[in-house]
């Protein structure tokens, strides 16, 4: 399958790529086709490729005077010869969550607006598998879809100064894992006791775009008795092969 | 090994970033003015790419525990040796054991580069020196820390007339270069009228990773976009009105409108406003 695909430069030395304005599956396997092509066929003229929901950004090494127009006819050839991606190595990642009302400081405000119980809402979490579209906002941040509907709760006007690292959120349609202390508006309604980011690994994040996220639910004692194991350096992440 | 006496208002250690780990969410970093930082490193012969200390407003107050030399850039923060010796910018100078580099009031810009001959040897984390949230362990630089550098004792290298002139515009210019933003045909025939002919006022609210900006004209109703790549130098426009210009240390995803890109030249100039000064966008 191909789209309609939209070329526009983006400042010195990079150009942007542009899908429909959607988010959907079908959509992102064609980005992760299109950019594993280009990276297959660079020439050592590209310093880096990005991807998002619905869009590529393709930087080059040069800092000025990048020819645009040779450089999307390029593109736009690579797009035509693009392979279908082999997607045997995807994982599901079976993510540990202590949804305990310490932790999920917004679950039972959440449990008030949505009128349903915190179990029904932490079940209704745990039910999907969650895709890895991308990365970004801050180092190991996955943007992930699959949320269920009933959960979509609007991100809060007055963001919180200091959201703990580990914190698993709910902002508008996406739910989220924050890799860091951070600042931040989404709903708050557990913590994850496990590494998004380790700068000590080659590969600092375990999931790449693609492999999908399963919650589980955990108690208090689990989930420090996890953060230990982590910060020994000893925990293995479960995983599933599709 | 330099020793840190002082910390000044925002001292780091930076060089031209860490590139290729956008994916991974981690922001570019390095120098905020560009053009500054490698000024000093090429009056030292240094690599383009050798780490230097990015000193913001006020800097800080250094003991060197070796024979070196140094160049400062950038703003101009009255550099002093030893308490008594006024230094000149731009210029290659001989830093004996034992030498305190001291800085006065802030004359002109608002970023300071200080190269060492072969750059701050401080921890590497994803090809970068540049100090960042979890990459690297502090985010600044502390009163009490110990920067390590190499000895050096260059008698002969020493060109006393190495000194430049630098482009006085650098600093005092308003007008900044810059290209459409991805989303710069979503705004209306009147948005786009203001934002190439207004100076706007740089407000307090700005960091390694943003200058905000505030005027009541730009207020709309552009819908946000799905979230998408950002770059340093991306100029967001929020719905109340808010200008973001994106810097080195800048998320690497956004959902603003992207409606204009400084060019890197600009991002560096840009470097060097502080509140209340002016900038125009030259389209």
């Amino acid at each position: 399958m191909s789209y309609l695909l939209n070329y526009k430069p983006y400042g010195e030395c990079a150009i942007l790529i542009e899908w429909p304005s959607r988010i959907n599956e079908s959509i992102f396997i064609d980005i992760m086709a299109f950019k594993s092509e280009i990276e297959s066929q660079s020439n050592g003229n590209i310093k880096t490729v990005v991807s998002a929901y619905n869009s590529l950004l393709i930087i080059y090494r040069i800092s000025e005077n990048l020819d645009y127009n040779k450089e999307i006819e390029l593109l736009k050839s690579c797009y035509s010869k693009k392979q279908v991606l082999d997607f045997k190595q995807r994982r599901i990642w079976q993510i540990p969550v202590c949804y305990e009302l310490s932790f999920g400081i917004d679950l039972e405000f959440l449990s008030q607006i949505k009128k349903i119980s915190t179990d029904e809402i932490i079940k209704r979490h745990c039910k999907p598998n969650y895709l890895i579209y991308f990365k970004g906002f801050l180092p190991g941040f996955m943007y992930l879809g699959g949320l269920d509907p009933v959960l979509f709760q609007a991100r809060k006007s007055k963001p919180r100064l200091k959201i703990e690292k580990g914190a698993v959120a709910i902002g508008a349609e996406q739910t989220g894992i924050y890799p860091i202390e951070s600042p931040g508006g989404w709903t708050i309604i557990g913590n994850s006791p496990i590494n998004f980011f380790d700068i000590n690994k080659e590969k600092p994040c375990f999931a790449k775009n693609g492999d999908y996220l399963q919650f589980y639910s955990i108690n208090k004692k689990q989930h420090q008795d996890i953060k230990t194991l982590v910060a020994a350096g000893v925990y293995e992440l479960k995983y599933k092969e599709i | 090994m330099v020793s840190v006496l002082k910390a000044g208002f925002y001292t780091s250690v930076q060089d031209l970033g860490r590139h290729g780990y956008q994916d991974q969410g981690v922001p570019v970093s390095g120098v905020m003015d560009s053009y500054s930082a490698k000024l000093a490193n090429a009056l030292l012969n240094n690599k383009e790419t050798d780490a230097v200390l990015e000193l913001t407003m006020t800097g800080p107050k250094l003991q060197f525990h070796c024979n070196t030399i140094i160049a400062i850039t950038g703003a101009n923060l009255s550099p002093v040796l030893n308490d008594n010796k006024p230094l000149k910018l731009n210029a290659v100078i001989v830093i004996k054991k034992n030498d305190v580099l001291s800085f006065n009031s802030p004359e002109y810009g608002f970023r300071s580069y200080l190269a060492v001959k072969e750059g701050f040897q401080t921890e590497s984390v994803f090809g970068s020196r540049s100090m960042y949230n979890i990459m690297t362990s502090t985010i600044k630089v502390n009163i009490g820390d110990r920067l390590e550098i190499k000895e050096n004792t260059f008698h002969n290298e020493i060109r006393k007339s190495a000194l430049v002139k630098t482009n006085t515009t650098h600093f005092s210019s308003s007008s900044l270069d810059v290209l459409e933003g991805p989303e710069y045909d979503l705004l209306s025939e009147d948005l786009k009228h203001i934002i190439k002919k207004k100076k706007f006022v740089i407000g307090k609210e700005n960091n390694r990773m943003a200058y905000q900006l505030y005027d009541e004209q730009l207020k709309n109703n552009i819908k946000p976009i799905i979230t998408s790549i950002v770059l340093p130098g991306t100029v967001q426009l929020t719905p109340a009105g808010q200008l973001i210009i994106l810097m080195r240390d800048c998320q690497t995803t956004g959902g603003y409108p992207r409606i204009l890109q400084l060019k890197e030249k600009a991002i560096s100039q840009m470097a060097q406003k502080y509140n209340g000064d002016r900038i125009l966008f030259n389209l």
